[in-house]
């Protein structure tokens, strides 16, 4: 294969012969250690389309959230004409329908969900399709086949919630930046080979690879045929930076025009595409105005992903994400930086387009991160509260990869080697009310578990509760884990990722990322049932619905180890449970912290719990401390976050973070070192991951009042970035009444 | 119980219990006093009276709480990771001069742990004791809250005779200075004032930094919930106007003036 035919030649090595694109990015990349003076802002034509979208946006938000449904076709790589925005103005092309912002059907994760969703909008699923699904299967239909009756129970009662099996489980990241350096010939000839490869006496697993090859290869063919009708040749590598990011674009549209994983992420191209970019503007074929317009519209595109979802999806996923989530920065393993200036020009687009959730710009910060580079990322979060943060020196040592992206919030994964299958979450607080209440649900007394006695003592004992817990939380693991099993079993069968697939390699790592809820809960629990003295209230039929704390008790989130000590020990004991238990390919058990915004549900569907939290109230988000009990200021609280062990949660940590901008200094050039200096302590010390918010409360309330004047306001939450505006009422009011940390 | 002017008992918490601070509380994410991210320990009890105190509950020196030194210089490392170059611990108050003795021995220990420290002072005293903390101070930040001795006086019911001194004291050391200005309308936004302030530390080299507070209405609460009589009830927060007005004149004296 010939390298290049511009000027100047691509490093030659081993990404030619075989697919190793980290090969190619290590050995072409020019890492740059300057500052952002060299940014340019939007073009003409920039701007002209991005007002088109805003146009739309206001309209999509005005029509109650969506814009328009196409109701007569099954969306497929290949389904719909080409759309547009304004065609004359795009230098990148491509949409998922022939409209902006309409959305598709992809019923094959459900079409029960599908009509559904399309009926709130008072519109049909047309006979046609109807009719298929007569005949063909779908995830949602199989997996509640195969489930038994005690996986129900645990759904229905809130114990294991916002599983993946009435919407696609999205999370497997393709790795687009195959199709900009191979194109879809050479792909297909790389997939042969491994097709030919899977040979001998055939088993289970064998005959599974060779279909899902198959499946993959005609994903690849049907790229073409869609890049075809907008006028582009994929068949060949990208030849320049603009075919460099129309290549990749198409490879990620293909995903999003196919599935609607909950999480559809992009991986790590920034850096990839510089190396195009840079040459061009090395040969002087661009200028740096053309560079940033060509990152400006890819990045305009992918805010412009739609996906049809139902009104009660909004619980779990609050604010229509679609966690787009590109990281930008780290380090190699050979020590060198990974920053490029189009690390840079990502993180431009929040001017040049103004703040937004999407893409989930994801930052790998690292001690060793050029200056420039820290201090941009800490202004651009000052000013749009649109970027989250991640360890990369811990999670390049721990995980083994330079070369990852992060799927949905906050999870790694080794581009195109390696994939996960989301696990959603476990409701430890409930766990924990069930251990207190001989296995039954504190809501209605319904027995949930087997052989858990009844607690009856006037006051809570640690031990005592302690171990019935840890008895609860294995049950809890058994039951997750065969759920886990069945729904990606029948998720790989009836609705399979052939476009991401056909860009990974052919039988990846898989990781089965598991989750909890409520740490934060749990950990004041015990605490105040160590260190106060907790009793409990019971009604006539001995179930407990509420606690009398006397005394006050360590808090979680004030770095105060007798409390940190037990959300360690409970995170460490819940996922060693979980790895006991069988998983579907074989994957390996991962855990993560986090709760994306269904901590408000959680709350609702949860009873009073022994740490003075009353029924119904929100948990924290993520792994945060609880509100407002993280009194010792902001430092103690990231300090007590930072304790828990990424080696139990390699899944994540999320830590949203939110301070009002005067908090972090006097002056500008203050607040952006002081905000340098957060990240580099909270990280040194080994923390995961941290949202920052940089807001005034005032400017919440302000939207929340009167949203029409705040349409890009733009807040993280647990692991994601939303539109404020678009979160319904209950959410903001939790957002609103989160810590916000003010120096005193 | 809230007593004026509580002189026995000030000077016993510089003797007393040798091996404690006399806390009000802990910040452990402070921004706004010194420089880079700082663990602000809020010493107890102060003898000045300032009429404008947005923290009269520090003002008693037998309130707040006993806190071991050596348990915060360990919460002082807990927290070395955020401080980078330029973070460090910076004592405020109350008054940290009152604690003299026992905040010579935390800056010792904070300095052996390689913890940069800031002083947050109104320069009540300048004797043998004093100058020694100062000199284990990185950075003194100084409130010289009125040039003018009878006003000061009024503000605050003691003299400047002594922050005076001690301004020229950190002089003769050549060790920096930041110098602090509350501005408070009527009474401390009289231009010829901020004039004669300004002249009077124009020559000093080590003022490094000069930072204009505009007082404002945050601490008119703990007054009434202290049931103190708050003389400062109804006076509004400086006028933009003001505040550029005192920031003009500040600048012709100094090359750095942050209006906070």
């Amino acid at each position: 294969m010939k390298a290049s035919v511009e000027k100047i030649e691509f490093a030659p090595g081993k990404w030619q012969t075989s697919v190793n694109v980290q090969d190619f990015v290590v050995k072409n990349i020019t890492p740059y250690n300057g500052d952002a003076s060299f940014l340019s802002g939007p073009s003409t034509k920039t701007t002209n389309l991005w007002n088109i979208c805003k146009a739309s946006l206001l309209k999509e938000r005005a029509n109650n959230g969506c814009l328009a449904i196409d109701v007569e076709m099954i969306s497929s790589i290949n389904a719909f004409k080409p759309g547009y925005i304004n065609k004359e103005d795009e230098v990148i092309v491509g949409l998922q329908t022939d409209q902006v912002l309409k959305r598709a059907m992809k019923p094959f994760g459900g079409i029960k969900l599908v009509e559904a969703a399309v009926k709130e909008r008072g519109l049909h699923v047309s006979d046609r399709v109807l009719d298929i699904f007569n005949y063909a299967k779908n995830h949602n239909e199989k997996v509640f086949d195969a489930y038994d009756k005690e996986i129900r129970d645990y759904r229905s009662k809130h114990i294991l919630t916002g599983l993946p099996d009435n919407y696609a489980r999205g999370r497997i990241i393709g790795d687009f930046r195959r199709m900009a350096l191979y194109g879809v010939n050479q792909l297909i000839e790389f997939k042969k080979e491994d097709y030919s490869k899977v040979g001998g006496e055939m088993t289970e697993h064998k005959v599974r690879l060779r279909e899902e090859i198959s499946s993959q290869i005609s994903a690849l063919r049907d790229m073409l045929i869609m890049a075809e009708d907008y006028g582009f040749d994929i068949s060949k590598p990208a030849q320049n930076a603009k075919e460099a990011v129309q290549w990749v674009y198409f490879a990620y549209l293909a995903a999003v025009k196919e599935q609607d994983g909950a999480a559809m992420s992009l991986g790590n191209v920034s850096s990839f595409l510089d190396i195009y970019i840079d040459r061009d503007l090395k040969d002087g074929l661009i200028t740096e105005d053309e560079a940033q317009e060509l990152v400006d519209q890819f990045v305009m595109k992918l805010r412009m992903v739609r996906h049809l979802r139902p009104g009660a999806y909004d619980e779990i996923f609050g604010g229509d994400p679609t966690w787009v989530t590109e990281c930008i920065g780290g380090m190699f393993n050979d020590g060198r930086t990974k920053v490029t200036k189009t690390s840079f020009r990502f993180l431009q687009t929040l001017y040049n387009l103004g703040a937004s959730p999407e893409p989930n710009l994801t930052v790998l910060w690292s001690e060793d991160l050029p200056d420039g580079f820290k201090n941009f990322c800490a202004q651009v979060s000052i000013d749009t509260s649109s970027i989250q943060y991640e360890n990369d020196d811990l999670m390049r040592t721990s995980r083994g990869s330079d070369d990852y992206g992060i799927a949905c919030c906050v999870s790694h994964q080794e581009i195109g080697k390696s994939i996960q299958h989301f696990g959603a979450r476990a409701n430890l607080p409930k766990a924990l009310l069930i251990a207190l209440n001989g296995g039954r649900e504190e809501k209605g007394g319904v027995l949930i578990m087997k052989d858990i006695p009844f607690i009856n003592d006037e006051v809570l004992d640690y031990e005592v509760v302690l171990s019935s817990f840890k008895n609860t939380m294995k049950d809890l693991a058994r039951v997750y884990a065969k759920s886990m099993y069945i729904i990606h079993y029948m998720h790989d069968k009836y609705y399979y990722e052939r476009a991401q697939m056909a860009l990974i390699d052919s039988d990846p790592h898989v990781d089965i990322a598991y989750g909890a809820a409520g740490i934060s809960i749990i950990a004041d629990s015990l605490s105040a049932i160590k260190y106060a003295k907790v009793k409990p209230i019971r009604d006539e039929n001995g179930l407990t619905v509420d606690f009398n704390i006397e005394g006050d008790y360590p808090k979680f989130g004030n770095d105060d180890d007798r409390v940190d000590s037990i959300a360690q020990e409970i995170t460490s004991f819940f996922i060693n449970e979980l790895r006991k238990h069988e998983a579907y390919k074989n994957a390996t058990p991962t855990l993560s912290l986090l709760t994306i915004t269904s901590n408000v549900m959680y709350g609702t569907n949860t009873g009073a719990t022994p740490d003075g939290r009353k029924e119904g109230e929100s948990f924290a988000p993520g792994a945060n401390p609880m509100h407002g009990r993280d009194s010792s200021g902001a430092i103690a609280s990231l300090n007590s976050v930072a304790k828990l062990n990424y080696n139990d949660a390699q899944d994540g940590i999320s830590n949203t973070f939110s301070m009002i901008p005067k908090s972090l200094g006097d002056t500008r050039e203050e607040q952006v070192t002081n905000l340098v200096h957060v990240l580099s302590g909270y990280f040194k010390q080994m923390a995961h991951h941290l949202n920052v918010n940089v807001l005034n409360r005032e400017t919440l309330q302000d939207a929340y009042n009167h949203p029409e004047n705040h349409p890009q306001l733009t807040i993280r939450v647990s692991g994601y970035a939303v539109n404020f505006v678009r979160l319904s009422r209950a959410h903001q009011l939790e957002v609103i009444a989160r810590t916000f940390h003010e120096a005193m | 119980m809230y007593f004026p002017l509580q002189d026995i008992e000030a000077a016993k918490l510089n003797i007393d219990d040798p091996d404690h601070l006399r806390i009000h509380s802990l910040e452990t994410f402070g921004t706004h006093d010194g420089p880079g991210i700082r663990m602000v320990v809020f010493v107890q009890g102060c003898q000045f009276r300032c009429l404008y105190c947005q923290n009269p509950d520090t003002l008693d020196v037998k309130g707040g709480s006993l806190v071991e030194i050596e348990e915060l210089v360990k919460r002082a490392i807990r927290q070395k990771n955020y401080f980078g170059t330029t973070g460090g611990v910076t004592v405020s108050g109350g008054e940290p001069l009152l604690q003299r003795n026992k905040l010579i021995h935390f800056f010792k220990r904070l300095h052996e742990e390689g913890i940069n420290t800031c002083l947050d002072t109104n320069g009540r005293l300048n004797n043998h004791q004093a100058q020694e903390l100062f000199d284990n101070t990185d950075i003194l930040l100084l409130d010289v809250k009125h040039i003018n001795d009878e006003i000061h006086h009024k503000l605050t019911g003691l003299t400047n005779k002594n922050t005076l001194e001690v301004a020229a004291y950190r002089e003769s050391t050549g060790k920096p200075m930041w110098l602090r200005y509350v501005l408070v309308p009527g009474w401390t936004d009289q231009p010829e004032y901020l004039e004669e302030w300004g002249q009077h530390f124009s020559n000093y080299k080590t003022a490094e930094r000069v930072e204009i507070i505009p007082f404002h209405q945050l601490g008119s609460q703990k007054w009434e919930l202290l049931k103190m009589p708050y003389s400062l009830k109804n006076t509004p927060p400086p006028t933009a106007k003001s505040k550029k007005e005192a920031l003009a004149i500040f600048q012709k004296y100094f090359k750095n003036v942050i209006l906070k």
